[in-house]
This record gives C-alpha cells, sequence and structure tokens, in this order.
C-alpha cells in the first residue's frame, strides 16, 4: 500500500462523498445557527456591559471572562452530559449550538465593545447635542461606524465557530468530522479524512482571504 | 425670579478635586448674541457645555433656559432640542452624506417626513453657501465646509439658543472668515447666541455683550465697545493686552 492509496484513494472518497456531504451541511447549519445565535448574544452582552447599571454590568463582564477562558470542549461536555443530571436533556445539535453561541457570544461583545469604543466621544456628543436620545444615537450613528470597523474580527471569529463545530463530533453530532470519521471506519482508509479535511478549506480559506483583503480596505481608509 | 431667556445660578463643577467652575451666575436675553473670552483652561468651554448638559454640574447649581431646568432626565432631550451646538472638531457623522448628517435630527426627533427635512437641508446648505455640496460625505469637505455643515445641522431643529464652543479654532485661517460670515448672518436673525471664541474681531462687531471668563469665574460682563475701550478689571486688561497687541 502506498501513500496515495492509503490517504487519497479516490475510490474510498468517491464512496464516502455522500456521507461527507451530509455531514457537511449539519456543518453549515450549526455554524451558521451559532454564529447568528452568538451575534445577538454579543451585542446584548455588549449593551449591558456598557451601559446597564453596576452590578449587571460587573455579572455581564464576569461572563464575558468565563467564557472566553473556558474551553469549548469541556463546556460541551458540561452541556450534554451533565445538564441532564438537573433535569436538562438537549440534542445534540442543540448541545452545540448551545455551547458555541455562549462562547461565541462573549467573544463578539469583546468585538462590539472595541468597535463602539474606537469611536470619538465627539460622534456621541453631537447626537446628544441634537436630542437624539441613547437608543437613536447607537442606532444611527455610532453601530453604523462601529460596524464597519468590527467586520473583519467579526469574520474571524465565524471562522472559528465553523471549525469549532467539529468538536460537535464528540456529543455524537453526526457532523462533517464525525460522518469522516465514521466512513473511515468503515472503509478501514483514512481518506474520508482528507476529503473533510479539504471540504473545511474549500470554504474557509476563501473567509481568511477575505479578512486579510477587508483588514487591508479599512486601512487605507485610515491614511 | 428669573429674569434671562437662559438663568445659570450658582454654577459649580468639580473635575475631582479640581474646581473648574466656581459659582458662576449669568442671565441671558433672549435673542442676545454673547461672546465668552478668556484664557485656556478658564472654563468656559465647561460652562456653555454645561447648559445643554454635556458636562454635568453640582446638585445646587441651576440652569433654566426657557424656564425648563436641564437636568438630567426625559426633559434633557426635549431641551437639548431647542438648544443646537457647534464644536470646535465639527463632529459631523462620517458615515453619513452631507445631506443626511443634517436630516437626521429633524427626522428622529421631530418626526419630520423625509421630503420635508431633504427639502430643509437643501434649504439650509443653500443658506450656508454650500448647495452643491449635499451628496458629499463629510471627508469630502475642507474644514470651514465642515463646520458650515455642522452649523446647518444644528439649524436644522430650529433651535432657540445656538452654543458655540470655539468654531474656528480647529480651522485653517483661509478658512475662518466664511465660518464667522456665517455666524454673523445668524446673529440678525435672532437666535440667542452663546459664542465660546479667540476671535476679538468677531466678538467686538457681532456681541451684545462680552464675557471675559478666568479661572472658573465671569471677571467682566460688558457691551463690546466698553469691554475692549474701557474694561474696568486687571485681569481683563492683562487679557487684552496680551491678545491683542502682539
Amino acid at each position: 500500500m502506498d501513500l496515495f492509496e492509503t490517504f487519497l484513494n479516490f475510490e474510498v472518497l468517491a464512496r464516502s462523498f455522500p456521507m461527507l456531504l451530509k455531514g457537511l451541511w449539519l456543518t453549515l447549519k450549526l455554524g451558521a445557527a451559532s454564529i447568528l445565535a452568538g451575534l445577538v448574544l454579543g451585542l446584548a452582552l455588549c449593551m449591558m456591559r456598557l451601559y446597564s447599571v453596576r452590578p449587571v454590568q460587573i455579572l455581564t463582564r464576569i461572563y464575558i471572562d468565563v467564557f472566553r477562558s473556558i474551553p469549548l470542549l469541556v463546556l460541551l461536555i458540561i452541556v450534554y452530559y451533565a445538564l441532564p443530571f438537573v433535569g436538562v436533556r438537549l440534542s445534540p445539535f442543540a448541545s452545540a449550538m448551545t455551547a458555541l453561541t455562549m462562547v461565541s457570544g462573549a467573544y463578539t461583545a469583546e468585538i462590539f465593545r472595541s468597535g463602539i469604543e474606537a469611536i470619538p466621544k465627539g460622534q456621541f456628543e453631537a447626537a446628544a447635542a441634537l436630542g437624539l436620545g441613547h437608543r437613536q444615537t447607537m442606532v444611527d450613528v455610532i453601530l453604523p461606524q462601529s460596524i464597519r470597523m468590527v467586520i473583519p474580527p467579526l469574520t474571524n471569529n465565524s471562522i472559528n465557530v465553523v471549525k469549532d463545530t467539529a468538536l460537535a463530533s464528540v456529543v455524537a453530532m453526526p457532523d462533517l468530522l464525525k460522518q469522516a470519521t465514521q466512513a473511515q471506519a468503515l472503509a478501514a482508509n483514512p481518506s474520508p479524512l482528507i476529503g473533510a479535511a479539504a471540504i473545511y478549506l474549500a470554504f474557509l480559506l476563501p473567509l481568511v482571504l477575505l479578512v486579510s483583503r477587508l483588514e487591508r480596505r479599512l486601512n487605507r481608509g485610515k491614511a | 425670579m428669573m429674569s434671562g431667556y437662559i438663568s445659570i445660578r450658582n454654577l459649580q463643577k468639580f473635575y475631582g478635586h479640581y474646581h473648574a467652575l466656581r459659582g458662576i451666575d449669568l442671565e441671558i436675553a433672549r435673542g442676545e448674541v454673547v461672546c465668552v473670552v478668556g484664557p485656556s483652561g478658564s472654563g468656559k468651554s465647561t460652562l456653555i457645555r454645561c447648559i445643554n448638559r454635556l458636562e454635568d454640574f453640582s446638585a445646587d447649581s441651576a440652569i433654566h433656559v426657557d424656564g425648563v431646568p436641564v437636568l438630567p432626565g426625559a426633559n434633557l432631550a426635549k431641551v437639548r432640542a431647542e438648544v443646537g451646538m457647534v464644536f470646535q472638531s465639527f463632529n459631523l457623522f462620517p458615515h453619513l452624506t452631507v445631506r443626511q448628517n443634517i436630516m437626521l435630527a429633524p427626522r428622529r426627533v421631530r418626526g419630520t417626513t423625509k421630503a420635508a427635512a431633504a427639502a430643509q437641508a437643501d434649504q439650509l446648505l443653500a443658506r450656508v453657501g454650500l448647495a452643491t455640496q449635499a451628496e458629499k460625505y463629510p471627508s469630502g469637505l475642507s474644514g470651514g465646509q465642515q463646520q458650515r455643515v455642522a452649523i446647518a445641522r444644528a439649524l436644522a431643529m430650529e433651535p432657540q439658543v445656538l452654543l458655540f464652543d470655539e468654531p474656528t479654532s480647529a480651522l485653517d485661517p483661509e478658512m475662518v472668515g466664511e465660518v464667522l460670515d456665517v455666524m454673523r448672518d445668524l446673529a440678525q436673525t435672532g437666535v440667542t447666541m452663546v459664542v465660546v471664541t479667540h476671535e476679538m474681531g468677531f466678538a467686538r462687531q457681532v456681541a451684545d455683550r462680552v464675557i471675559f471668563m478666568d479661572g472658573g469665574e465671569v471677571i467682566e460682563s460688558a457691551p463690546p465697545a466698553e469691554f475692549f475701550s474701557a474694561p474696568r478689571e486687571t485681569r481683563t486688561r492683562n487679557f487684552l493686552h496680551a491678545v491683542l497687541d502682539h
């Protein structure tokens, strides 16, 4: 058996391809759902962190710091294996989405905060002097400017979320990686894993390149 | 009890331990144009920033605008809608076009229709001499043009009071005149104006009253003819000597 037959066995790859596609679909669904939920959670956390009463600010800050520190795999295992002991039983998809969203929300909150804090004080003052309320100031003046700045780091975070979906295979969710390892077991050949790697790359490499381009463009605007 | 349109009583402001405003009492009549002059750090910017409460001030101080106390809470946005402000650094919204900058507050605060706000914006732009610039973004304008847009933006709320916080200090010298010209026209319209400025020529020609501040206090307040030719206080004389005779 030579290297190609072992790792790039086209016959095995072709046979496992339908399985991989099924896994890919689930990976993308999980990734998209977690990214969107993480954005909503992150924006809410960021607003609480910056503009709520002091005790809520402190709690929010603790949440953000804890969920940026905890390894996602540990969190996932807690959500899937430990929560049933207190009566919360989530499906593999719901467990994975919960864990991914909680962590992504914490990172997103910090990204939004940096975007808001980068806006000069004069913008807040001009809006206030015109009689705009807090909500109007955020929606019409501050966030539209912040969003441009945070698109590159948000895209980076989204790439991380999609990569982290692979961890869901440990809670028996048939995502792309899980399908690949199963196909590998069936065929007694690791080619499906290489196929999965190629599929991850095909989706994420363009995003990585996009971030670099966006960052270059934003920096050009600054000069 | 209250005599002025803007009434300031015992205005105290602390930055930590630093006593920035030391009990200012000031009455400004409706339609009056007041120029506030003084050395850097004298508290003149802080004073006008208190009028629309961009700066907080001590609880034993009181400011009323048209009889309405300037207190935090639901009334504050209403006061601010009646009190326009022009900043040293323009503070235009960079993500909006010039026209959108002017339309935003009337649309959101007054509920003006889009068409009416756009028509008003174009009218105001014509008034400040920028009729052809409506579609541009602020970054495409010179400093003088940006400041004139900022004035138009403040005027769009049809304010009773206009506060100017060193409106020409960030401008290249050749652009100061175009902004002062717009302000001079405004002074004829009967709007109440409080102008913090280093432009002594403008104060002399346009102001109804000049106020000299130093060390967080109002040292002298007089009509410009008297203020510039026969200042009563030594500190005023020293200041005028330093800024005029060089």
